[in-house]
């Protein structure tokens, strides 16, 4: 039987994808057709009406504030995205993309701003920006440690509707709590670049289930993958600013 | 990015109009043919003669005692005694400043070329371009007429602040190490501001790029050179409000106002054509369209100056390197040309160069501070026209690279060091990109020959 080409939207590139973040949708469409799955990318730019409702998966990455700004007002444009939600379409927000789907964020300039409220999460400035490598454990089951870099001004707090995608071993995070990014059903929301599913191939794949609806086989991870976790999460690595 | 110090800089200067009185001619400024004498004699302050005194001693030490080229201390140390130093040293010159992400040290070398065609031009080749580079540069010689300075993006604010340059020369503007320069709307700005303060000086600009449309639109005098872009992740919209703005290679025009201006030089696949509709063969030892559209920067400002068209286009057309880009180097006891790629823009440059040819490439990625230690921007780049090929990776981040090729679908062995690459590597002449300091540091320890 045919199936339908597994649908990735990336979301708002012109806005917010300023680190790299793109390469999250590279590792998601290539993770399927090693396993011999369709898969087709759905690019979102903000000349479009709105963001569409019937996509398997969204990935939305960071920017500037003013591209911020603009990238929420976009948002809620339209309820394609808070409607794939409800349906259960899982969505990976990087960075700004983490305050985009918060509650709220405040700018750098003291501006505040309503976010979609995807995840229960508030978002104000740090007295500095935390840039640096990161591992985190994560809290989701089977996903383990996550490795990645950080690069943001924002201090996140977590309401009780959210939980955090993992527990900072090093680095900043979210900057409170301990935690670093935010979960709340399928929407999976994080500071890290990396990009972070690059890094983080579990994480990958936990996405895709969730946006095919079954188990996926599993893949043998490339010997450069595992040595790449491993350098990078090396206790004695420098944590340079 | 040589040298690249972005705090610290402290240029406030009292005018220090005391010590005028020493009028006596200390150096005899010889004019180079055909071209206005200087204004003033740089050299009647004697502040400024003492921080050139200084300065060129310290200077020559440095270099003694093999601490380095010795440029950039002697710059300081002039500017810490003169801290007016820059706009005394520039005064009754013709200075071209040149900046934008990616080409400013090509091009600066390009433009200085252009101009000795007619006179003698100093240079900053040591790339140190922050201000006490272009002291420095500036105190090798008091009678060379002409200089041509590569000025780091977020420094020709500073510049223009001390003195107005004959010509400002902007290239492109680009993400390039987002976790130490900051985002583009920043460097924009300040581009803008910069040319504010400079309403005398004639811009040589970018038209084909939003950004630097948006940084030189408002500005009198300006020649519009027309190259293509070939990244374009950072021009989708509108500079200046954000609005989407689309292919930036078809005219566009923004509800805000800005729109993109005709051309005035127009970069071909072999040369360029004039604001006088006649086309100039390009015939450069440079390799790669990116070349053509840096020498045609350096063709304009040559004619703007006054010089001879076909006396800068065979000094150009001789170059054929700038402080070891694309040039052949001894590494590991194998000839190799080198080649710097240090954001996603200029990756995209140089993989068009090394497409379809199948000569041996080691790809070199370090993150250290003057790269940005975040290496994202690799999922930037396009890898896929090196399918087909075996790619050799090495340098502090050789892994990331590994991955993203994986991801890519590249093959690829990865090597500790360079080195060890060039060693299990096939006949020929491999090209070599690499980083920035991965660049630095194997340019730095060339095998002579
Ligand atoms: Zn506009």
């Amino acid at each position: 039987m045919m199936k339908d080409p597994v649908r990735i939207a990336l979301v708002l590139p012109d806005l917010l994808g300023t680190y790299g973040d793109r390469g999250n949708v590279i590792v998601l469409e290539q993770r399927l057709r090693w396993r011999g799955i369709d898969t087709e990318t759905v690019t979102v730019l903000s000349s479009a009406d709105a963001v569409p409702e019937h996509c398997d998966l969204y990935v939305i990455g960071g920017g500037e504030d003013v591209a911020q700004v603009a990238a929420v007002r976009f948002l809620h444009r339209g309820p394609g995205l808070l409607r794939a939600v409800d349906r259960g379409a899982p969505v990976l927000g990087i960075c700004g993309g983490l305050q985009v789907l918060g509650t709220c964020f405040t700018t750098g300039d003291g501006e505040q701003h309503a976010g979609l409220g995807l995840v229960d999460a508030v978002t104000e400035p740090g007295d500095g920006r935390a840039i640096g490598e990161v591992t985190t454990h994560s809290t989701l089951g089977g996903v383990g440690m996550l490795t990645g870099f950080e690069n943001h001004l924002g201090r996140t707090r977590l309401g009780p509707q959210a939980q955090p995608l993992g527990r900072v071993a090093r680095g900043t995070g979210n900057g409170h709590d301990n935690a670093e990014g935010a979960v709340t059903g399928h929407v999976v929301c994080t500071y890290l670049h990396g990009p972070v599913l690059a890094r983080n191939p579990k994480l990958a794949d936990l996405l895709l289930e969730w946006a095919i609806g079954e188990p996926l086989e599993p893949l043998p991870e490339p010997p450069e993958l595992t040595a790449l976790r491993t350098e990078r999460t090396r206790a004695n690595l420098r944590n340079r600013k | 990015m040589t040298d690249t110090r972005r705090d610290g800089e402290t240029m406030a200067g009292d005018a220090d109009a005391r010590s005028r009185q020493d009028k006596r001619q200390q150096w005899r400024v010889v004019p180079g043919p055909a071209v206005p004498p200087p204004g003033q004699n740089r050299l009647r302050d004697p502040r400024t003669a003492l921080a050139v005194e200084i300065g060129r001693l310290a200077a020559g030490l440095s270099r003694r005692l093999g601490l380095g080229s010795g440029g950039i201390i002697g710059g300081r140390l002039a500017l810490s005694v003169q801290p007016r130093a820059l706009s005394r040293l520039a005064a009754g010159r013709r200075v071209v400043m040149v900046t934008g992400t990616n080409g400013k040290t090509t091009t600066t070398q390009l433009v200085a070329e252009a101009l000795r065609s007619q006179a003698p031009a100093v240079s900053n080749a040591t790339g140190a371009n922050m201000l006490d580079g272009h002291v420095a540069a500036l105190m090798t010689s008091h009678d060379a007429p002409f200089a041509a300075l590569e000025v780091d993006e977020l420094h020709l604010a500073q510049v223009t602040g001390q003195f107005e340059p004959s010509v400002v020369v902007l290239l492109n503007l680009s993400r390039d190490q987002l976790d130490r320069i900051g985002e583009i709307r920043t460097v924009e700005a300040s581009l803008r501001n910069a040319l504010a303060q400079a309403p005398g000086t004639h811009v040589i600009a970018n038209r084909d790029d939003p950004n630097i449309v948006s940084a030189a639109a408002d500005h009198s005098s300006v020649t519009w050179v027309s190259g293509g872009v070939r990244w374009k992740d950072d021009a989708l919209n509108c500079p200046r409000c954000g609005a989407f703005l689309g292919d930036s290679d078809r005219a566009w025009r923004c509800a805000c106002g800005l729109s993109r201006p005709e051309a005035d030089w127009t970069v071909t696949g072999t040369g360029a054509v004039g604001p006088d509709g006649r086309h100039r063969d390009l015939a450069l030892r440079l390799p790669g369209h990116v070349n053509r559209v840096n020498a045609t920067f350096a063709l304009a400002v040559g004619l703007h100056l006054g010089c001879e068209e076909d006396a800068v286009l065979a000094r150009i057309a001789e170059i054929d390197q700038a402080s070891g880009r694309y040039g052949m180097v001894r590494l590991a006891g194998r000839q190799v040309r080198l080649l710097l790629a240090k954001n996603p823009a200029s990756w995209l440059e140089m993989l068009d160069l090394v497409s379809g040819q199948d000569r041996p490439l080691v790809l070199v990625v370090n993150s250290r501070e003057a790269d940005g230690y975040d290496v994202s921007w690799l999922w930037d780049i396009d890898f896929d026209s090196l399918r087909g090929r075996t790619v050799l990776v090495a340098g502090d981040r050789a892994l990331d690279l590994a991955v993203r090729l994986r991801y890519a679908g590249v093959r690829c062995e990865v090597h500790t060091a360079v080195d060890d690459a060039l060693a299990v590597v096939a006949d020929g002449v491999p090209d070599v990109i690499a980083n920035y300091t991965a660049f630095r540091d194997l340019f730095a320890r060339k095998e002579r020959r």
